[in-house]
């Protein structure tokens, strides 16, 4: 059985048909990446896999493992080890950044019935991932992406997804917007994440990405549709031709 | 001439009682203080929203009730317990306005500290009391202000002398009752820090029981030279209280002080806080968090008065409003001719929860001076639907949430007032509070608008 189960999902924003129809399963250990043009589906696909209720599924399924995902809140989604690392992080003023996490992580050992970490225990771990994003401890108790860069905004998602250890990872656009050095940082984050227990799903825009996330499946997902797959091969190719639907 | 109230004939007869048999009823200094302020009350009755100080803020529930003033009432320590106003400092507790010496706790002060209640200084005919009560209250512009000083009868003194820092938090919690008729009260409240002192003053009111009760509460606090000090305002009375408040401030030169406003409770609230900059380099902050739901009214009105060149003030009021919730936020800065280089800032901002809460934000500058700052600002908006799924896609469940978004919003008062046990002591209670509404705040408003990316609204004058 897959861990990620998606058949023939329509998702309608504001009556307006974005997803027509995805079918796509994802086993743990693995990596797919889903390539497009900008306004194709993709971070839609994303933001229902993280359970945004604004977005309306029309028809279709999906199975992650073995439940309906469909059914579940985004919190409950998060309980059961589905991550979203943000396209565009929010801001939240006011909230520390390690309370922010270490409510997070809270919550969700909370969900799977272990003790709450107090904030000495939480501390050296979170300690720990920063130094593996490579992120200033300045950043422990400035409010949350508050006055952050571009870059410190991803690191800080991907500092998330290593604090909360998902059994699915869905990065929407990680790569946007950061530079060589930025995108070598947070890929090194995410291939020590890569394990044969999750399953990541990177969606992007730019084949560069994939230069140090290698998948071992990629999708082009075109108008709505899968209109590709293939293996790590196919994002060259795309580099090459571009978008085009095949005739 | 309109009825100075509807009910003059109960106060007039609760009035020639009062003066039978009040403390201090044979200083003349003082009957003459207490019939002068009647006698303006009588002349001016209660206001109406045709009152430019009140239009926002209906009070002829006030006006049409018949209040007595509040008989004395026994509460035990347990019941006093239960509102957990137990940090290191020292403890006043008053019942319907009344000092109850037999559960409070003076503790350990100080020399140079007199901390006790108004009414046996008046008793004693205590010259300091003679010497400043009444001298800063203006009882001709506001009516409230001539009702409790005509029955001013007891609330807490409180002198700390020159030099003298007291570094615990002096703690003035304010019982009312249940009753079976209508009752008000008017604690009346003095505060002298001396010339490079340091003080932290807490005033708390709650309630027993749920009966209409009338609060209203006078302070007058006098900052000398250099002085320091901190004062809060708790509101947390029933949704059948009225409380009307005013804070009075006297700054000398140097003297830096803050005012926490926090609201929670009440029906009717409306919380005057007055600092008059009198001598040079004073700073005032006045840093407030109002709390609504329900059908509540909270008002807060600010008379910010530079009188003295090199002065700053900074006005932060933050509104949190649920259901059909109504605030207001009334800021007046008045720049006197000679107070010049006046640094004077006012921001007001405001979370609507729900689409029938309300919010009237008024900012209202008179300046007479030509070299001064003078800035003020407010926004409107909503819980972010950004935010809250944020937050919910990282395993925190949407009341969690959005508890910690309005704390977030909250954090910003809080931030603002000193560490120590006052502090921590309104944290608390803000906690409980903020997740009350975020348990009954199950729905979202149509649009979703970030807090400032809402209506904003800022001048520079």
């Amino acid at each position: 059985m897959s861990l990620l189960e998606i058949k023939n999902l329509h998702v309608s924003v504001d009556n307006h048909e974005i997803l027509k129809g995805i079918d796509l399963a994802v086993n743990a250990g693995e990596v797919h990446s889903i390539m497009g043009p900008n306004g194709s589906g993709k971070s839609t696909l994303a933001q229902v896999l993280a359970r945004r209720e604004a977005y309306e599924v029309t028809a279709g399924e999906i199975l992650y493992n073995g439940k309906d995902l469909l059914a579940m809140k985004a919190e409950d989604a998060a309980c059961e080890g589905v991550f979203l690392a943000f396209q565009y992080p929010v801001e939240i003023p006011g909230i520390g950044n390690a309370y922010f996490m270490r409510s997070a992580l809270n919550a969700i050992r909370k969900y799977h019935g272990l003790d709450e970490m107090d904030a000495m225990d939480f501390l050296p771990l979170f300690r720990e991932k920063l130094k593996l994003l490579e992120m200033d401890e300045k950043l422990l108790n400035r409010s949350v992406n508050e006055g952050f860069s571009g870059g410190e905004k991803k690191r800080n998602e991907i500092l998330q997804m290593a604090l909360l250890e998902p059994k699915l990872a869905v990065l929407d656009e990680t790569d946007s917007g950061l530079d060589i050095d930025a995108l070598r940082i947070v890929a090194k984050g995410v291939n020590t994440l890569r394990g044969p227990e999750r399953a990541m799903i990177v969606v992007t825009h730019y084949q560069r990405l994939l230069n140090y996330i290698v998948p071992d499946f990629v999708h082009v997902l075109v108008n709505g549709r899968i209109v590709r797959s293939g293996g790590p091969e196919l994002a060259l190719e795309l580099e090459e031709t571009g978008y085009a639907v095949p005739a | 001439m309109i009825a100075a109230t509807e009910q003059l004939g109960t106060y007039l007869e609760s009035f020639t009682e009062f003066q039978k048999r009040a403390a201090g009823r044979d200083l003349p200094w003082l009957r003459e203080l207490r019939e002068s302020a009647f006698a303006r009350f009588c002349e001016v009755g209660f206001p109406t929203t045709h009152d430019e100080d009140w239009r926002f803020t209906n009070v002829s529930a006030i006006a049409k009730t018949p209040f007595e003033l509040a008989r004395d009432a026994k509460v035990s320590k347990r019941e006093v317990e239960q509102f957990g106003v137990d940090g290191p400092g020292c403890h006043l507790i008053f019942v319907n306005g009344r000092f109850a010496r037999e559960l409070s706790s003076i503790g350990q002060l100080p020399a140079g500290v007199s901390v006790n209640s108004l009414g046996e200084e008046l008793s004693a005919n205590s010259s300091d009391v003679e010497s400043h009560l009444g001298r800063y209250l203006n009882i001709q512009r506001d009516v409230f202000s001539a009702l409790n000083t005509a029955f001013a009868e007891d609330g807490a003194y409180v002198h700390v002398r020159r030099g003298v820092v007291l570094t615990d938090p002096i703690y003035l919690l304010f019982i009312s009752t249940t009753s079976d008729k209508p009752v008000m009260t008017h604690p009346r409240n003095l505060i002298v820090v001396g010339d490079e002192a340091q003080a932290t003053i807490v005033e708390d009111y709650v309630s027993i029981g749920e009966t209409p009760a009338f609060s209203n509460t006078a302070t007058e606090l006098v900052a000398g030279e250099n002085a320091v000090v901190s004062h809060y305002m708790v509101e947390r009375e029933h949704r059948q209280a009225f409380n009307i408040s005013t804070l009075r401030i006297q700054q000398g030169r140097s003297a830096n002080v803050s005012s926490h406003s926090v609201l929670f409770g009440g029906g009717l609230v409306r919380n005057n806080v007055h600092p008059v900059l009198a001598g040079e380099g004073g700073e005032c902050l006045i840093n407030g968090l109002f709390i609504g739901n329900g059908r509540q009214h909270l008002d807060n009105y600010m008379l910010v008065e530079h009188a003295s060149p090199h002065c700053a003030s900074r006005q932060f009021y933050n509104g949190i409003l649920d259901d059909h919730a109504h605030g207001v936020f009334h800021g007046r800065i008045i720049v006197h001719k000679d107070a010049q280089k006046t640094d004077a800032k006012q921001t007001n901002r405001n979370l609507l929860l729900s689409d029938d809460a309300r919010i009237d934000t008024k900012p209202q500058l008179e300046i007479y001076a030509d070299d001064v700052k003078c800035t003020h600002g407010a926004t409107i908006g909503q819980i972010e639907e950004n935010a809250l799924f944020y937050l919910r896609s990282r395993g925190i469940d949407e009341i969690a949430a959005r508890k910690l978004l309005l704390l977030a919003f909250a954090n910003e008062c809080l931030d603002r007032m000193a560490e120590g046990g006052a502090r921590e002591h309104v944290e608390k209670l803000i906690h409980v509070h903020l997740l009350q509404i975020a348990n009954s705040v199950t729905r979202l408003p149509g649009a979703t608008v970030g807090v400032d990316a809402g209506r904003n609204l800022e001048e520079i004058g």
